[in-house]
């Protein structure tokens, strides 16, 4: 049980900042377990990103079939390189990809492994204690896996603090080959179109959410659009929500109601059914908090509520409320902060 | 063509969960549902099958409670159903249950396309699908929201799926493993004449000894359930016109740092 693995997810060039969060936890439990640190960089630019990351070394593979990082090449390389080195433990962001990634290997090689995990605590027997949640956030789980073999983790979102970015790090770099070829990959990425320059909801620091309330927007809709309430919605989402976030850099989060509704797309939910976050501030507009929403928002530092019904189960979650119209309130915090931002 | 969804019932997903001094979660009056996030791979297996002549079967493992989840299944318009049980596996972990899984796919040997819901709600994991197509050797694809293709006879697939950073288009053989997100479709209703065959259904039930198998040892375990720390303090109600209310917000997050 030689050292403790981190897997880095790169994307355009560079480690997610979820990657920095596992590295910065896997810092933690070398140091307190006094294991090496080894980084595992896969795919485009690997070699480049390596060399940042504060690591007693990094283990990198840049052949071109691991680009996009695509799963089989990936996951039978880790698998490999966890066989060969034995570690004691295996971090990786808890990211679609990193979860695939480990849910393989460890499968190839019978390890346990523990998703969305929120806090680790290493046993004198080297096991990892750890928490994470479970029934989509309404409950907690203390978990554990197997210390016999490397136990593999995936960590929750905004869980960990992140490791420091280092461009002076100048961890060493060992190559190492690929163990499929590309005849051997069943699946083949036709096409990649990036996601626009939208904050993402996953590891944003702050978070704008629309709910039902949306509709309530006093713009008078086109004569031929098609669902009054709808046009509404969209467009206080567009026009509302957005330059708030725009201001404080947050992202644009959505209440199943909204989402069902035809207000914004999937991609914005939060909650059950859609993505759980933990932001430092989140911003709940026109959301009533449905035991769902709660779920997924709910581990966030600071929220705010800002709903015409002062009953809203939302104020009985919120540090803040504010009960009044949100085309009143947000507009004028939306002043407010670009005031403020001129000012200083 | 052949297209098999897993599923399970858990609590509604409006129910207040508790947990009591024995450890088991209680749920209230609140009833069972089928997983939410199975609702998409169910109504997609189905759509799929549909338009291909195909059929759709659905899988559960564990104790009856999840026949319920079997039976909706079946009333939405799934073919068959078929659940797996056996004492053993209450004990076992995700790996447990994929090498169940695995087994079962293994003995209908006919299989074209696995269909996932994205996570089972009740335990948190989207692991044990991953680990089901790992150990039938089955190339995976997850968060597919959008079936482009699907070709049984030429064992082809082609899906485009959503990651954070965007959106993949990507070919991969027959046999595969997929899972679904909600974007992918609008979950159909069960019909009346649904619901009737559906309560008139026989569920063969299948055990480890039927499906020649001896589960791993559990990997992990679970050492406590709990209920995460309730916020008991009420909001601070912040007053005035909008833009005293919104003075009154800026100045308290810039004491706590949040601005």
């Amino acid at each position: 049980m030689s050292a403790i693995f981190v897997w880095i997810e790169t994307d355009s060039g560079s480690a997610i900042p979820l990657s920095q969060e596992a590295l910065g936890a896997a810092a933690a439990l070398a140091s307190e377990l006094k294991l090496p640190l080894v980084a595992l960089v896969f795919g485009e630019d690997a070699g480049a990103i390596a060399r940042d990351m504060a690591a007693d070394e990094a283990l990198v593979c840049e052949d071109e079939t691991l680009t996009n990082l695509r799963l089989e090449p990936c996951a039978a390389l880790l698998t490999q390189l966890v066989r060969d080195r034995r570690p004691h433990t295996l971090l990786a962001p808890g990211t679609i990809r990193g979860r695939e990634l480990l849910a393989s290997s460890a499968a190839d090689l019978g390890a346990s492994l523990l998703t969305e995990v929120s806090g680790i605590v290493a046993q004198s027997d080297g096991a990892l204690r750890v928490t994470r949640p479970v029934y989509a956030g309404k409950l907690s789980e203390t978990a554990q896996g197997s210390p016999s073999q490397t136990q593999y983790l995936c960590l929750r979102a905004r869980a960990f603090p992140p490791a420091a970015p280092r461009e002076d790090a100048d961890t060493p770099v060992t190559a190492v080959v690929p163990v499929l070829g590309e005849d051997d990959i069943a699946t083949k990425i036709a096409e990649v179109t990036p996601a626009a320059g939208e904050v993402s909801l996953g590891d944003a620091a702050i978070i704008v959410s629309g709910g039902r309330g949306m509709s309530a927007n006093p713009a008078q809709p086109p004569a031929d659009a098609p669902d009054g309430a709808v046009w509404k919605a969209q467009h206080g989402f567009e026009h509302t929500l957005t330059p708030l976030a725009s201001e404080l850099g947050a992202a644009i989060g959505a209440s199943r109601a909204a989402v069902d509704a035809g207000y914004i797309d999937y991609a914005h939910q939060v909650g059950q059914t859609g993505k759980v976050v933990s932001p430092d501030l989140y911003i709940a507009c026109g959301i009533s908090g449905a035991i769902q929403h709660q779920a997924g928002m709910r581990s966030s530092k600071t929220i705010v509520a800002i709903n015409r019904d002062s009953d809203a189960p939302i104020f009985r979650l919120a540090h803040y409320g504010l009960v009044g119209d949100l085309y009143e309130i947000v507009p004028a915090l939306t002043a407010a902060l670009r005031a403020r931002s001129g000012a200083s | 063509m052949h297209i098999v969804t897993f599923t399970r019932s858990t609590p509604d997903t409006a129910a207040r969960l508790t947990v009591d001094a024995d450890g088991s979660v209680s749920q209230g009056d609140a009833a069972m549902v089928v997983n939410p996030w199975d609702e998409y791979s169910l109504e997609e297996s189905i759509a799929q099958a549909e338009g291909r002549g195909g059929t759709a079967t659905v899988i559960a493992i564990g104790p009856e409670v999840h026949e319920e989840a079997l039976r909706q299944a079946l009333a939405m318009g799934v073919n068959a159903a078929l659940r797996i049980d056996d004492p053993v596996l209450a004990a076992a972990d995700s790996i447990g249950w994929a090498t169940a899984a695995s087994a079962a796919i293994r003995k209908l040997d006919n299989v074209d396309l696995i269909i996932f819901g994205k996570e089972a709600v009740d335990v948190g994991s989207d692991q044990h699908q991953i680990q089901a197509a790992r150990l039938l050797g089955w190339p995976f694809i997850g968060a597919v929201s959008r079936i482009l293709e699907l070709d049984a006879a030429g064992g082809r697939l082609r899906v485009e799926r959503s990651l954070e950073q965007g959106r993949q288009l990507l070919d991969c053989r027959l046999p595969a493993v997929i899972s679904v997100l909600k974007d992918i479709n609008e979950p159909r209703y069960p019909s009346f004449m649904g619901i009737r065959r559906a309560s008139r259904a026989s569920i063969p039930l299948w055990s480890l000894a039927d499906l020649e198998l001896e589960l791993p040892n559990p990997l992990t375990r679970q050492l406590k359930l709990e209920e995460p720390p309730q916020r008991v303090a009420e909001a601070e109600l912040l007053s005035g016109t909008p833009a005293e209310q919104a003075g009154a917000l800026i100045e308290r997050l810039e004491k706590e740092q949040v601005l």
